[in-house]
């Protein structure tokens, strides 16, 4: 008897406990907040109460997981070498910049130029890698023949191209390369992914001499 | 007064129609003649490439033609197949290439295939590659390249075409195949996949990917191979990737280079045939004498720095003309070992490095230069 008594006692409170932690549990999806990360898609619940530190990392983390690819740039450059853009860094030394916002350039507009040019240039060169992102119909992409893009002369046009009989400009023998060997989707000239290709393919050639006409 | 300056297609048409005018005007005693002694000399040195007209290389085997010793096989090289369902251009100038090589007459010796005979080393495209290539009438000696390689580490490209380090005799001449193209393991600590690591090493310059490398192992076995052979034995070695390093970027590179030269070394006359570069390249290193591959799928740029002083570089592909800078092409092996490399270029003129232009250092025998240059 007493033994019986024992038991119930325990399964008694087995079932409070067990209610008491749904009771917190409910009272504390009430406490919490949702918040929606800094691209406007992502969303992320946290309690009421977080701050600082945590709930910027709460922030972070939704972030990161709905943007595998964030590290594209820095993935694309260490797969196809890209020429670095050019060294401002003389512009930080001198005189006379006082008073003018265009002369008066810090390290972090520098690093700012870089990082948004690379980032433009970049992106072309995923497209001139990409069967796919050319739309190709016969897997082709640009590098299959222009390793680095070598071998596409930017600094010649706008030239005489004989075999089509006019002046075309770089913009226009990619569209060319689109059409025959790609076998692609031929780009509008202020198309979003032909002024990415004309970006790194004139990237690539940095340091070259323009000459233009020049066969 | 200066000679006007012609470039190579026009003169190759200016002689192409020379030749058939002057045809119209022989009669029937001298045609006989005529087609006798350029039947007689094509047939001596096997030099004509079946498809194409050339005074030059006729002129060459009559001087050759002397050494019953002298021989020569043909090659096809890079042919980087689809399925042809998804793009049928390269298939079909693998099947032109086959073409040429069964037209020549005499038959070469036999067929070497130099590499990268699939594109992405897919089971179907490397049996597509594989049936294509049976109908080669002589006999067909093939290479590994990486991109038949990379998917599932040569696992069918050795199903269908065994091991791809090999040597044999022939006429004298010892020859070895070496798989040039053994890379570092770059993919399991990245986690990729079987495609992710075959699309990493088909990008010329990803450099994602890891150097080329013969290897400990197959330095080894080459050691062993060549140690019944006295130094003055003439040994040809094919290589995918060339046996020195060009430029790294692009893979025209081998890493153990000089360990594998260094064996080749004591040999008084060594020729390496490489692929993988897609262009006409020449080289020598002391007793090394080195030749490239065309391609039947597209050209290569020339790398933009370390290009050896030997190498005439062809004229800049015309994006135009698919085929152009494209080939395929014969080796004459001469008794000594030493070799004419004979590049067939589908829309140009033949050219041949001489023997005597590697064996000189240069100085004879000099190849035409191009006139437009590579970029």
């Amino acid at each position: 008897m007493q033994n019986t008594s024992t038991f119930a006692n325990f399964k008694f409170i087995l079932l409070s406990a067990a209610c008491l932690s749904v009771i917190i549990m409910i009272a504390a999806c009430r406490q919490e907040n949702q918040l929606t990360t800094c691209d406007g898609e992502g969303k992320v619940q946290v309690a009421k109460d977080t701050t600082g530190q945590a709930l910027a990392d709460a922030l972070m983390d939704q972030w990161t997981r709905d943007h595998p690819d964030r590290d594209w740039t820095t993935e694309e450059k260490q797969r196809h070498e890209l020429k670095p853009p050019a060294d401002n860094s003389s512009l930080l030394t001198g005189g006379q910049a006082e008073g003018n916002t265009y002369g008066q350039p810090t390290e972090r507009d520098l690093l700012t130029w870089t990082r948004e040019t690379e980032k433009f240039v970049l992106e072309g060169s995923r497209i001139f890698h990409s069967a796919d992102l050319l739309k190709s119909t016969v897997s082709v992409s640009c590098d299959m023949c222009h390793p680095h893009g070598a071998n596409t002369h930017p600094e010649t046009y706008p030239k005489f191209q004989t075999q089509l009989g006019r002046v075309l400009l770089l913009r226009d023998m990619i569209n060319w390369c689109i059409d025959n060997p790609v076998r692609g989707e031929r780009l509008e000239p202020d198309d979003r992914r032909m002024r990415a290709m004309e970006a790194y393919i004139m990237a690539q050639r940095s340091g070259t001499k323009m000459n233009y006409g020049k066969h | 007064m200066k000679p006007r300056i012609k470039s190579i297609e026009t003169k190759y048409m200016q002689d192409r129609q020379e030749f058939f005018s002057g045809l119209k005007n022989l009669d029937r005693r001298s045609f006989l003649k005529v087609s006798a002694a350029a039947m007689g000399a094509a047939a001596a040195s096997g030099l004509l490439p079946g498809h194409s007209f050339c005074p030059v290389s006729v002129a060459q085997a009559a001087a050759s033609s002397n050494s019953s010793e002298s021989f020569r096989f043909a090659y096809i090289s890079d042919s980087h197949l689809y399925e042809k369902k998804i793009n049928d251009r390269f298939v079909r100038a693998l099947l032109r290439a086959v073409e040429d090589v069964n037209n020549l007459e005499p038959q070469p010796d036999f067929v070497f295939y130099g590499g990268d005979l699939a594109q992405l080393g897919q089971p179907k495209e490397l049996e597509l590659g594989a049936q294509i290539l049976k109908d080669v009438k002589a006999p067909l000696r093939m290479m590994v390249g990486e991109h038949d390689w990379y998917l599932d580490l040569g696992q069918k490209w050795q199903e269908l075409f065994g091991r791809p380090t090999y040597s044999w005799n022939h006429k004298g001449i010892h020859f070895v195949t070496l798989n040039s193209v053994v890379e570092r393991d770059f993919w399991t600590k990245r986690g990729l996949t079987p495609m992710e690591r075959m699309m990493t090493v088909a990008g010329l310059d990803n450099g994602m990917q890891s150097p080329f490398s013969v290897g400990r192992q197959q330095r080894e076995w080459l050691k062993d191979d060549l140690a019944g052979y006295s130094n003055d034995a003439p040994i040809i070695v094919f290589s995918h990737s060339p046996l020195y390093k060009l430029y790294k970027k692009w893979n025209f590179w081998t890493d153990d280079a000089e360990e594998v030269q260094a064996i080749l070394k004591r040999f008084e006359r060594v020729v390496v045939i490489h692929g993988h570069t897609h262009q006409i390249l020449t080289n020598r290193i002391g007793n090394i004498h080195f030749h490239g591959l065309l391609s039947t799928a597209w050209p290569w740029p020339y790398a933009p720095e370390g290009m050896p002083e030997l190498t005439v570089e062809m004229n800049r592909p015309d994006p135009f003309n698919t085929n152009d800078g494209c080939g395929d092409g014969q080796v004459h092996v001469h008794p000594d070992g030493l070799v004419d490399k004979i590049y067939s270029l589908w829309n140009r003129k033949p050219i041949t490095v001489a023997r005597d232009y590697t064996a000189s250092w240069g100085t004879q025998s000099i190849p035409l230069k191009p006139n437009r240059p590579s970029y």
